[in-house]
């Protein structure tokens, strides 16, 4: 196992390496620099700013001293917002997506496994197809337009829950929460359901049923870990959706977090900070995609022996 | 009073085409200590009837129309769920085919095994885990698996196919019931091992009194093992009584056609093989593959080969027909395939009516392709589903250039009147035919490019007996026609003693013996031949017994 | 080619099961419908819509629903049916274009990668692994700002990150169709590569290709709108339904309808489009024919 976990990281190099030369490439591409859209700055105070910036120098100078500073840990400091680092930055937003992506990920998690479960216990009954429309209700709905209208109803409305800021008001998490997690709950939910229903159609099902074995012992020692494989495989593409989805609901709830200053910055042509952001991203997804791999692993006892090999 | 009495059984399956009437009016019973034997082939309701008894159907196809099965006058499908699941497994127990697919992965071996003592329904029955552990552990050394404190904790995949079926037999007789039912648990293994998991199942039968339902499509495994045998066929029962009347005395029709459907004795029809240069050549064939399971921890550096041919030598007179026998990763399969190019040998030569066949490149070897042909084991993955039967036997006619646009149609039907297919069917699809018909087309189109030499791969093995009998039939019959050599690869060593001239044995990848095929029966030279042969079950109730007496 | 068939046997092809049995699926016949409706408004849209596009009637402002204005104005006062069957034009179009741009790549690669095999096989679905695990949110994001609002890029941008499952699919499909003793008794009878995929690789393959096609344009669709919605995909003049569900949710509270009838209309077509791709999948699945 840590064998295999190493040979991915090492794998895991040539791949940032990668992420961080093309957003390079294509940030510096862009037309129009960071300061080039202020027109309150005059040319030669620009062209200071840009020098002090080193943004006059070749490109691929700066990319050789980028990459230099990215070793080290330091992504340099914001454009945009002029005394602070990227660092700085990214710690500041990193805490409160984490906590959304974590609130989304066990609604999504929660909900979605058990209305697989379920479904799958009694298919093709009311058991099976109310969530399953739920569901796909879930999947159809997103989250752009959910959160408005949960905003709207339990808002606005209703006024149970705050519709905006983070841990301010108490309550005001869960409504981004769910708008968050609800498309993956759909998705995994399906996915669960279809594992969990070609897991019972199994011999060694039967055979658990004939040695006497009760339903519920069945389902939750026998069947689920079969049937979430597909859960867990999905798990990586999950987070990664899920760090992308955060934008839009950060959006939406005025929540001071880094998907918010992604597109922000995007925008700003804030060169730093979508280069830090973006290595940031990627790692994150990568380290990720590694945990939900080995946990894979540790649920399958075949594959374990099977490290290497066709894949 | 008889330990079970099935009286009037009728099951029925709604299916979309209908409804199917699974199980027709069946009725038998079943003493303590003795052995029934359910017989019958595939669609016959054997199996339906008994996972009836453990409410094991699927029930929205399925309906259990009528008729009672009484344990020990309680009667089994009437009785709530709850006094069910107290039945399973405890006084009742199954066992199943496959015991790969049968056993769960994600648990070990030993965990498996003592579920039912720590969830026995009955809370103060139950043992704890450490308790359990060491009643498994005996019973894992009485089914004869060696070292079963290690073992114990072992994954299914890690247990050869032997060894999972014993661990499965410890499983259902671990809770002492009364009444084990083994579905057809002997078919998916080799002969030999087959040999020595009926002998357990006797073994500890005598040893624990159980009674035992034996369920399989094999006559001939069954003389040995039962005191009674039912025979079924399309849900009704053909006939029933103790084994002996079976098999010297058998009443009904349906029975005597199953019996003089297994093959037996001698080939009879005249040995066709010409002298002179050998069509077919193999010398010292090597052919390997890279082992894909290795463990984690091996350096990648040092990679494991499967030999699964290895230094194999051996030659085919013209108009022969060879028999190549072997259990499974004897590499028999995998020697046809290379002989044919199919998969490539990294070491040795073959020769065809003298070519040499490794040194061609697979443009040259394009007109050769038309004269070496194969038929394939399984009926239903060796034909294209997308195909109909007419586009199947047309392509090799068309492709070879032995038909234009004009004649394809006529020599097509031609090819399906000698492989016995009505013509009426050459639009159909596959999936519309039965696995005898769907070998039938198979090996139409092996004989549509009119080729000198078939390697036939298991061909008969997916099929019923009835239905093997007459492939096999028309297998011979057509070498005789066209004047076809053959080489006949089976791990039925029955079927080939019936049809071959000569037999090479195989095991691990190593040619064991070869000799004339009446010869090597009577006296076989080597250790493993005599082995092989051995474990052959006879449909002879005397014969079996004596066998059994003997050990 | 005339059969001397003295009766005629009832045959049916595999296509033939799966169409009887995607009938009796009710919801997957109402996605269906509902595709060949919704295709149809769109390119009607220039001669069936109620109100010119730009029309705008600056007195009116936003009104709710009415006879005149089935769905209500907005604050233009400009038809919302109108903008609504042009922004459906405008979505559907990205959806079956960068459909085919996911599907042409898709199909390529897991074609070549499952029948040649081995370390170009490992090689080509390590890059898919590695592709799918990135925060291709993130590149979409930036190419989007990076080149500018063009159309032709967002097809391309959307087609690069769903061609990944496509890929998958296929190159699974071939995998296993190799495997099938079918295909050696075609190579055993001597056919060319090619011929062996021509005829006996693809017209297995098309099942399950068809069914990811047909649940990749609702992906697809809902990644645009997703784009759109930021800012970065459909460009005003221009609409698409994450556009006017953007306008929609500015003015939420006051003009609730603005957000609910294009929200509504794209959750339908989703919704119809992922019933009639579920519908396909069960239809043409060969194990079912086997009974």
């Amino acid at each position: 196992m840590i064998r295999f976990a190493i040979n991915r990281l090492l794998q895991a190099i040539p791949v940032l390496l990668v992420v961080i030369s093309v957003t390079f490439l294509l940030v510096h591409s862009a037309p129009g620099g960071p300061f080039s859209a202020d027109k309150a700055v005059p040319p030669e105070v620009a062209r200071a700013l840009e020098a002090q910036y080193q943004l006059d120098q070749p490109l691929w100078q700066q990319y050789i001293s980028y990459l230099g500073d990215v070793i080290t840990g330091d992504f340099g400091p914001s454009f945009k917002y002029p005394g602070r680092t990227v660092n700085e930055l990214i710690a500041a937003g990193f805490p409160v997506t984490a906590e959304l992506a974590l609130y989304a990920m066990l609604v999504a998690l929660v909900i979605g496994i058990g209305a697989g479960v379920v479904a799958a216990m009694r298919p093709n009954t009311m058991q099976d197809y109310i969530p399953m429309s739920a569901a796909m209700l879930g999947i159809c709905m997103p989250s752009f337009l959910l959160g408005p209208i949960l905003v709207l109803i339990f808002g606005i409305h209703l006024e149970w829950v705050p519709i905006s800021g983070w841990g301010d008001i108490p309550g005001d998490k869960i409504l981004p929460a769910i708008t968050l997690g609800t498309g993956y709950a759909a998705y995994i939910a399906r996915l669960s359901r279809g594992g969990m229903l070609e897991v019972l159609s199994q011999d060694y099902i039967r055979t658990a049923r004939a040695k006497g074995l009760s339903e519920s012992l069945i389902i939750t020692k026998h069947a689920l870990r079969g049937g979430l494989i597909p859960v867990v495989a999905f798990l990586g593409p999950a987070f990664a959706g899920l760090l992308g989805g955060s934008f839009v609901v950060e959006t939406i709830f005025q929540i001071p977090g880094l998907g918010r200053f992604y597109v922000a910055s995007a925008f700003n042509r804030d060169y730093t900070m979508i280069l830090g952001m973006t290595i940031f991203f990627a790692t994150l997804i990568i380290l990720f995609n590694l945990l939900s791999d080995l946990l894979a692993l540790q649920l399958n006892p075949k594959l374990r022996q099977q490290a290497r090999g066709s894949h | 009073m008889a330990l079970l009495e099935v009286n009037g059984l009728r099951i029925h399956f709604h299916t979309r085409n209908g409804v199917v009437k699974a199980v027709d009016d069946v009725s038998f019973s079943v003493d303590c200590g003795q052995t029934l034997a359910i017989v019958g082939e595939s669609g016959s309701g054997k199996s339906v009837i008994c996972y009836s008894l453990l409410d094991l159907l699927p029930k929205p196809p399925a309906v259990i129309e009528g008729g009672s099965a009484l344990f020990d006058n309680e009667d089994l499908l009437t009785c709530s769920a709850d006094r069910m699941r107290q039945f399973r497994g405890n006084h009742i127990a199954m066992i199943f085919q496959d015991p790969m697919t049968s056993l769960n992965p994600f648990l070990s071996i030993g965990e498996q095994l003592i579920e039912p003592l720590i969830y026995h329904p009955h809370k103060s029955l139950r043992l704890g885990r450490n308790d359990a552990r060491a009643e498994a552990i005996d019973l894992l050394r009485e089914v004869g698996i060696v070292n079963p404190e290690s073992r114990f904790n072992s994954y299914p995949h890690e247990f050869s196919g032997g060894m999972r079926q014993r661990a499965m037999i410890a499983m259902a007789l671990i809770s002492k019931p009364r009444l084990l039912i083994c579905d057809e648990p002997t078919t998916a293994l080799d002969v030999t091992i087959q040999a020595q998991i009926l002998r357990l199942i006797k073994n500890l039968q005598k040893t624990r009194d159980v009674a035992v339902i034996f369920i399989s499509h094999d006559l001939g495994v069954v003389a040995g093992i039962a005191d009674h045998v039912l025979v079924m066929c399309d849900g009704k029962v053909q006939e029933q009584n103790n084994t002996d009347a079976i098999f010297y005395q058998s009443q009904s029709d349906y029975t005597k056609q199953l019996l003089s459907a297994i093959p037996q004795g001698a080939k009879t029809t005249a040995n066709r093989s010409q002298p002179g240069a050998p069509l077919v050549e193999v010398s010292n064939l090597k052919t390997h593959f890279r082992d894909l399971s290795i463990a984690a921890n091996k350096s990648s550096s040092q990679e494991h080969m499967i030999k699964a041919v290895d230094d194999v030598s051996l030659s085919i007179q013209k108009g022969e027909i060879l028999g190549l026998v072997g259990e499974s990763g004897s590499g028999k399969s995998t020697l046809g395939r290379s002989i044919l190019q199919l998969v490539p040998p990294i070491a040795g030569n073959i020769s065809f009516e003298g070519a040499e066949l490794t040194a061609l490149s697979s443009n040259q070897l394009t007109p050769y392709r038309r004269k070496l042909q194969m038929i394939f084991q399984d009926p239903y993955a060796s034909l294209n589903p997308r195909m109909t039967v007419y586009e199947t036997l047309a392509e090799p006619l068309l492709y070879h250039g032995l038909a234009n646009r004009k004649t394809v149609s006529q020599q097509v039907q031609l090819l399906m009147d000698d492989v016995g297919l009505a013509r009426s069917s050459m639009r159909k699809y596959p999936h519309e035919f039965s696995g005898g018909q769907r070998q039938r087309i198979a090996i139409g189109r092996a004989i549509a490019t009119e080729p000198e030499f078939i390697i036939a791969d298991e061909p008969v093995s997916a099929l019923d007996v009835t239905i093997q009998a007459q492939i096999l039939a028309l297998i011979v019959d057509l070498v005789e026609r066209h004047n076809l050599t053959m080489l006949f690869i089976s791990h039925d060593l029955s079927v080939v003693r019936y049809i071959c001239d000569r037999v090479v044995v195989m095991q691990h990848g190593k040619l064991v013996e070869q000799g004339n095929t009446e010869q090597l029966w009577a006296e076989p030279q080597q250790e493993y031949t005599r082995q092989l042969l051995a474990a052959i079950p006879a449909a002879d109730p005397v014969q079996e017994r004596q066998r059994w007496g003997r050990h | 080619m005339e059969a001397s068939s003295q009766s005629t046997e009832q045959h049916s092809s595999l296509w033939l099961d799966a169409w009887l049995k995607l009938r009796k699926n009710r919801l997957a016949l109402f996605g269906f419908a509902a595709l060949i409706i919704l295709c149809a408004v769109s390119l009607l849209t220039p001669w069936i819509a109620p109100y010119g596009y730009e029309q705008q009637d600056l007195m009116l402002g936003a009104t709710p629903p009415s006879l005149e204005h089935w769905l209500g104005t907005d604050i233009f006062g400009r038809d919302m049916l109108t903008r609504i069957m042009y922004g459906g034009r405008v979505s559907l179009m990205v959806g079956f274009i960068a459909t085919a741009v996911a599907l042409v790549i898709g199909i390529l690669w897991g074609a070549i990668a499952g029948f040649v095999g081995g370390r170009v096989d490992a090689l080509m679905m390590r890059i898919v692994d590695i592709l799918y695990a990135l925060p291709f949110m993130i590149f979409i994001v930036l190419l989007m700002v990076v080149f500018g609002r063009n159309i032709l890029l967002l097809f391309v941008a959307i087609g690069a990150v769903e061609w990944l499952t496509m890929a998958r699919i296929v190159r699974g499909q071939v995998m296993a169709l190799r495997k099938q003793e079918f295909i050696e008794a075609a190579y055993s009878m001597g056919l060319s590569q090619w011929a062996i995929i021509r005829r006996h690789i693809i017209p297995n393959t098309l099942g399950p290709v068809i069914v990811y096609t047909t649940l990749t344009i609702p992906s697809v669709m809902l990644l645009e709108a997703f784009l759109s919605f930021l800012g970065l995909g459909i460009q005003p003049p221009q609409s698409s339904w994450g556009l006017l569900i953007n306008y929609g949710v500015e003015t939420m509270e006051e003009y609730p309808w603005l957000l609910i009838f294009p929200g509504v209309t794209l959750s339908l077509t989703l919704f119809a489009l992922n019933f009639l791709g579920d519908g396909l999948r069960d239809a043409l699945d060969p194990r079912a024919a086997k009974d």
